[in-house]
């Protein structure tokens, strides 16, 4: 399969030469799909690097996309753009198959990520500075609304944990207030937003499960976690876990915990523990928790194999460079890993049978095969964070 | 007129909570004695650490984040070792973790002259 790609490309390739010296203005582009394409950000540099996950290779860079520490990405629904969101409050979006910039603009002082709505016309970043939502058009990145995050007395609060929803909702949390706002765009000249106030204090990150249904908000000022039922917004915000950790001293917090790519393996659900060694094990169903699994550090990710038979986790600082691999149907942790120094990542290919994990003080992607647990192949990339494949286009909250 | 410096209240204040919580002073430090020097390496290392680490939550260039920019301007009220003990001992308040079980005062110190005096370069 592969070699009769390859050979399919060479002849896009040279056809592409070919039409190119006939002056013909698309033809640079070699015939080909985005579907096992993605980037890795180079936070350090500011540049991507464009990453096939068939060839295992990087294709090419892109420079010039200003701060990207803490940057992330979506993807435009046909899988040939990234938008990439940088913490300098630039919005780029990046072209995968020409392999540049096609339209960049910094809209905020400071920014921590953003969305792509259901049809995918527009582009919402959640920014700190100043606090709240600004939205874009997807194709063009003119400004569409600006929603401040304003706490009721003109002070502006930062935003975290902006997903999209179906029916063109985006959905976020107010670090500041307390609070989770959603903006409806059904009507986009027009938005629509509902608040939810007092859902607990500093909410540090939110996550929508993949079928669109539950947003459910991570507190960093509290134990528990506060939980919105989509498909009954009137009922409110109601709290999960409450006081899971209660009476016991939770260790310095070094680094955030990140909710996004919440794995959902079975019935269960694994979330990392804040200022805890513990990932919890939640019921899917009931929101009660099942267990806690003992782990190496206090996690950032943990992110389930698409087929759910594993989950994968990484660590804070100071205990950054290993990773562990829980095993599902035991809750054990089935292996571990010590890649080097600051494992910052791991996403999967949509099927499951690879991960590439970032060690950004190696300087260095690994690529693990999940079958063999045996490492694939590594690739150098300069100080590499987050790791995003265009297989996020066809999800809800990715 | 002294400037104002940022959380100086609030860190005395949790500071002193966390010399009544662990009976005394030094029990609080796993860590050398206020003058020892840092070597060259261990500097090259803290400057690593302020970029990459703090700067999970200050951000890498330091203009801030989830956390408050921590540039030069907005530390001018304050002295060094107030700075240094905001690192060592955080702010329960502010999400500010203590980092003195990761690093020594003199550690400490070395990364609030480096906020104080030059930012992240």
């Amino acid at each position: 399969m592969t070699d009769y790609r390859y050979v399919l490309r060479i002849v896009a390739v040279a056809a592409a030469v070919l039409l190119g010296a006939a002056g013909a203005s698309r033809a640079d582009i070699a015939l080909y799909g985005t579907g096992d394409l993605g980037i890795v950000i180079e936070r350090a540099a500011g540049s991507v690097v464009i990453i096939d996950t068939t060839d295992v290779t990087v294709r090419s860079r892109v420079e010039g996309l200003g701060d990207l520490s803490h940057a992330s990405a979506v993807f435009s629904r046909d899988g040939r753009y990234a938008y990439v969101f940088g913490r300098d409050g630039g919005l780029t979006k990046v072209d995968l198959l020409r392999a540049r910039i096609s339209k960049r603009i910094v809209q905020s002082g400071n920014s921590i990520g953003g969305a792509i709505s259901q049809d995918g016309t527009l582009i919402a970043v959640s920014n700190y500075k100043p606090g709240g939502v600004r939205v874009f058009d997807a194709q063009t990145l003119d400004p569409v609304a600006d929603i401040p995050a304003d706490m009721g007395d003109g002070t502006l609060s930062k935003v975290v944990g902006l997903v999209d929803a179906p029916g063109q909702q985006f959905i976020f949390s107010l670090w500041d207030a307390g609070e989770i706002w959603i903006a409806d765009f059904m009507d986009r000249a027009h938005p629509k937003i509902r608040k939810y106030r007092d859902v607990g204090k500093n909410p540090y990150d939110a996550l929508i499960t993949s079928d669109g249904r539950f947003y459910v908000a991570g507190l960093f000022g509290e134990d528990g976690l506060a939980k919105l039922d989509l498909w009954a917004p009137d009922k409110g915000v109601t709290r999960i876990l409450d006081g899971y950790g209660r009476g016991e001293e939770k260790l310095p917090v070094y680094k955030m915990p990140h909710l996004e790519g919440w794995a959902r393996a079975g019935n269960y659900l694994f979330l990392p523990a804040v200022g805890r060694h513990e990932v919890l094990v939640v019921d899917a169903d009931t929101w009660q928790e099942v267990t806690r699994i003992q782990v190496h550090g206090q996690p950032i990710f943990a992110v389930a194999r698409p087929d759910g038979r594993q989950v994968w986790v990484n660590f804070a600082h100071p205990l950054n460079d290993t990773v562990q691999v829980i095993d599902v149907p035991s809750l054990d942790i089935a292996q571990t890993y010590t890649p080097g120094k600051a494992v910052l990542h791991m996403e999967f290919t949509p099927r499951g049978e690879q991960v590439w994990v970032s060690v950004r003080d190696e300087n260095r992607v690994d690529v693990y095969d999940t079958r063999t647990m045996q490492v694939l192949k590594s690739l150098k990339a300069d100080k590499p964070s987050g790791i995003f494949l265009t297989a996020r286009a066809g999800r809800i909250g990715l | 007129m002294r400037h104002s410096c940022p959380n100086a209240i609030l860190h005395s204040w949790a500071r002193l909570s966390v010399l009544i919580l662990l009976g005394c002073a030094s029990a609080a430090a796993p860590a050398p004695v206020h003058g020892e020097p840092v070597s060259e390496d261990r500097k090259a290392s803290l400057d690593h650490l302020l970029r990459q680490d703090c700067g999970s939550c200050h951000g890498m260039t330091l203009q801030g984040g989830l956390g408050p920019a921590l540039l030069p301007e907005r530390f001018a009220g304050c002295d060094v070792d107030s700075i240094a003990d905001m690192i060592l001992y955080g702010n329960p308040e502010k999400a500010m973790p203590p980092w003195k079980d990761l690093l020594s005062q003199a550690e400490a110190r070395y990364l609030a002259e480096r906020i104080k005096n030059k930012g992240s370069n």
